[in-house]
């Protein structure tokens, strides 16, 4: 019997743009080659529990592999913390199951709600960027069914090319059936944070620069609307793993975990809650409760997951949605171009109700992943009028300060833009043809941004 | 620890039923046709809940080896096996099956016949045994034939019949029998069929069945609102009811 299939209008994260696609659900890993071999779509992409935010895991009027079923621990080596698992699997389920065992992720994102597969194919980064790297630095291996139906075992030894290819590389060079991870070792399921209030934009690079070494895990929550001599001011987030031996005595379980979201957004605000008032509101208040403080106990729940709490959160931004604006810019002229993209932003009118600062350590040999070492900033912006030139010109801005922008998170950039901002796009682009001679892998955003000609 | 036996385990209802026994603690025997898809389950189910596991391959269409893949499963759970949960089915194309006999036929012995089969040996292992339960997923479709799955909705109603004669059977032999009629359910069944109301997630509904057989209840609907649902259809004169379009 043929792989049947439902039709219906998906979107990502950021609930812009939404699309009609031709969703196919296995449960079997045998399905996913027999669906690809059916030839009834002219074209598929995997997709995971669908948290990139713009068009990454659509496929218009096309073929969408939805893996939430595929989605199996295959093995798990308590002494090394080796895990095997199939890439439908969530990280909440990795914390769920191995948390309370004293393993966690080596590199996680501010959501736990993505899948393993979706994790290499964005080569996610975390808080830890600056020390660790991104998510494939701890892939030992990976299976990948190729386009023309082979089973592939891939790692930085095996098939380097396809691996390289396949980390960063958005889905677009097969399915990955199951990876091999290498877990984090931890004492407790808290870190301890130190918090610092940076008055503008230079305190917070200087202290960043400054101090980031002795921290695990650095983020800044960055005011998009505050101008002037406070432009760029925020609170700095730092922090490491907390030894159990070092937790206070009311601490009786220090591996004990919280189970799934506390809150959920069932309904649509309306667009105009979210306004230049509110957001200065908001944002004047964050700035003022926080408090330089030192060696503050948080859950991991709360420092990694801060939104996680609340189901469905992406609903705050209403119907229309919004866009994640995702950027890295290069140590040199990092500072210079921050300055100009928050200055462009505050003068906008636009609001950014969450924005996000952090150090990036070197990048990785992924030819589309994202980091590279200097800074990355990170904007949520209502979809508004207007907003799509406004983000042209951001990127532009962006290009000309030798920066680029995190596909994961990307609705709107032009396909020359791209290409100049990832300059191992024809490396990339000539493995793939290789690999996919038939075109049987495409997405939305492939063909926004012509990955695929 | 109590072991329970799930036949058809490898997807939809049968695997969530497999993850809720296993989050009770209940050691599993996962059987059904695609033996490595159920070794990867029973991988899963081992690390995630920490209980004993075990993959038998049994095919229900195979009538001539199911005594043997039956034992293979029973045999070595000796005692420990508490109970069995048959989860196999098969809905079909009912446009294809109108015509083609070979497609009738496979909805008819999936549903009924192996089903049937599967359950008769079983019932002789727990009946010797003396206690324990025998847990089937019929459907509301055998309440009432419709024209959209009248096949399936026969054997499944068959299955109904079956499964009440073999209650009262073991009744007396302490051995307890469970009649499940799941209403719509997200699995394969489901998906991609065009917009269907009151789908219930799998999860939800073996949280359900899960507590009808600790309560020993007889027969379930899940979730519960299709006792309702079935009343009503159930209500309406056969001769009104062969007009409707359902």
């Amino acid at each position: 019997m043929k792989p049947t299939f439902a039709t219906k209008p998906l979107s990502g994260w950021g609930r812009y743009p939404v699309e009609a696609c031709h969703v196919f659900r296995p449960e079997k890993r045998s399905e996913v080659a027999a669906t690809l071999a059916s030839g009834q779509q002219s074209s598929y992409i995997p997709r995971g529990l669908g948290r990139s935010y713009g068009d990454a895991a659509l496929n218009e009027n096309a073929g969408v592999i939805w893996q939430v079923l595929l989605n199996r621990f295959l093995s798990f080596d308590s002494a090394s913390g080796v895990l095997e698992c199939e890439c439908g699997v969530s990280l909440a389920e990795i914390i769920q199951c191995f948390l309370p065992r004293g393993w966690f992720l080596p590199v996680t994102p501010g959501t736990k709600y993505v899948t393993v597969g979706g994790a290499i194919a964005a080569d996610i980064h975390g808080k830890n960027h600056h020390k660790d790297g991104s998510f494939s630095n701890f892939v030992l291996h990976f299976r990948l069914l190729t386009p023309t139906g082979e089973v592939l075992l891939c790692s930085p030894e095996a098939h380097p090319d396809i691996f390289w290819a396949t980390v960063g590389g958005m889905g677009l060079t097969g399915v990955m059936l199951s990876a091999r991870l290498q877990l984090r070792r931890v004492d407790s399921a808290y870190v301890f944070v130190d918090f610092h209030k940076a008055p503008n934009l230079e305190d917070a690079l200087a202290t960043m620069e400054a101090s980031d070494e002795r921290y695990d895990y650095s983020v800044a929550w960055i005011d998009g609307l505050a101008t002037g001599k406070t432009m760029g001011r925020s609170v700095l987030m730092r922090g490491n793993h907390a030894a159990a031996a070092e937790l206070p005595v009311r601490v009786r379980q220090p591996l004990a975990t919280p189970n799934g979201p506390r809150w959920n957004l069932f309904l649509d605000f309306p667009s105009v809650i979210l306004n230049r008032l509110t957001v200065k509101a908001f944002n004047t208040a964050y700035y003022a409760v926080h408090h330089t403080a030192s060696r503050q106990l948080v859950s991991m729940e709360k420092f990694f997951y801060p939104l996680d709490a609340i189901s469905q959160w992406n609903r705050i931004y209403g119907k229309r949605g919004f866009v994640q604006y995702q950027i890295a810019l290069p140590q040199a002229s990092g500072r210079e171009g921050l300055r100009t993209i928050l200055d462009r932003l505050a003068r906008s009118g636009r609001v950014s109700f969450l924005a996000v600062l952090k150090r990036f350590g070197d990048a990785g040999p992924g030819l589309l992943s994202f980091p590279l070492r200097g800074y990355t900033l990170a904007l949520d912006i209502p979809a508004a009028h207007g907003l799509v030139p406004f983000l042209h010109e951001l990127d532009r801005m962006t290009l000309d300060h030798g920066g680029r922008i995190y596909l994961a998170k990307d609705a709107v950039l032009r396909a020359e833009d791209f290409a100049a901002m990832y300059p191992q796009l024809d490396s990339f682009r000539a493995i793939k043809r290789k690999l996919d001679p038939k075109r049987l892998f495409s997405s939305s955003l492939a063909r926004r941004l012509k990955i695929v000609d | 620890m109590p072991t329970v036996l799930i036949l058809g385990a490898n997807a939809g209802i049968g695997r969530a039923l497999a993850a809720e026994f296993a989050s009770h603690q209940h050691d599993l025997i996962l059987a059904g046709r695609d033996l490595a898809e159920l070794q990867a389950l029973a991988a899963d189910l081992n690390l995630r809940h920490n209980v004993t596991t075990r993959a038998e391959r049994v095919d229900v269409l195979n009538f001539e080896a199911l005594e043997s893949a039956l034992a293979a499963c029973t045999v070595p759970a000796g005692d420990s096996l508490e109970g069995v949960v048959l989860c196999t089915g098969y809905l079909g194309d009912p446009e294809t099956a109108q015509k083609d006999l070979g497609e009738a036929r496979r909805i008819l012995d999936t549903n009924f016949t192996g089903s049937v089969l599967a359950l008769n040996i079983l019932a002789n292992h727990f009946e010797q045994k003396g206690n324990g339960f025998i847990c089937a997923l019929s459907s509301v479709a055998g309440d009432r034939g419709r024209q959209s799955n009248y096949l399936y909705g026969s054997a499944k109603g068959g299955l109904t019949t079956y499964l009440q004669g073999l209650r009262n059977r073991l009744y007396h032999s302490g051995v307890h029998v469970i009649t499940v009629k799941p209403g719509f359910v997200d699995t394969r069944m489901v998906f991609g069929k065009a917009k269907l109301p009151l789908v219930a997630l799998p999860e939800a509904v073996a949280r359900d069945i899960y507590h009808a057989v600790k309560k020993r209840k007889n027969v379930v609907y899940v979730p519960w609102f299709w006792r309702i649902i079935m009343f009503m259809v159930c209500s309406i004169p056969e001769g009104l009811f062969k007009k409707l379009r359902m």
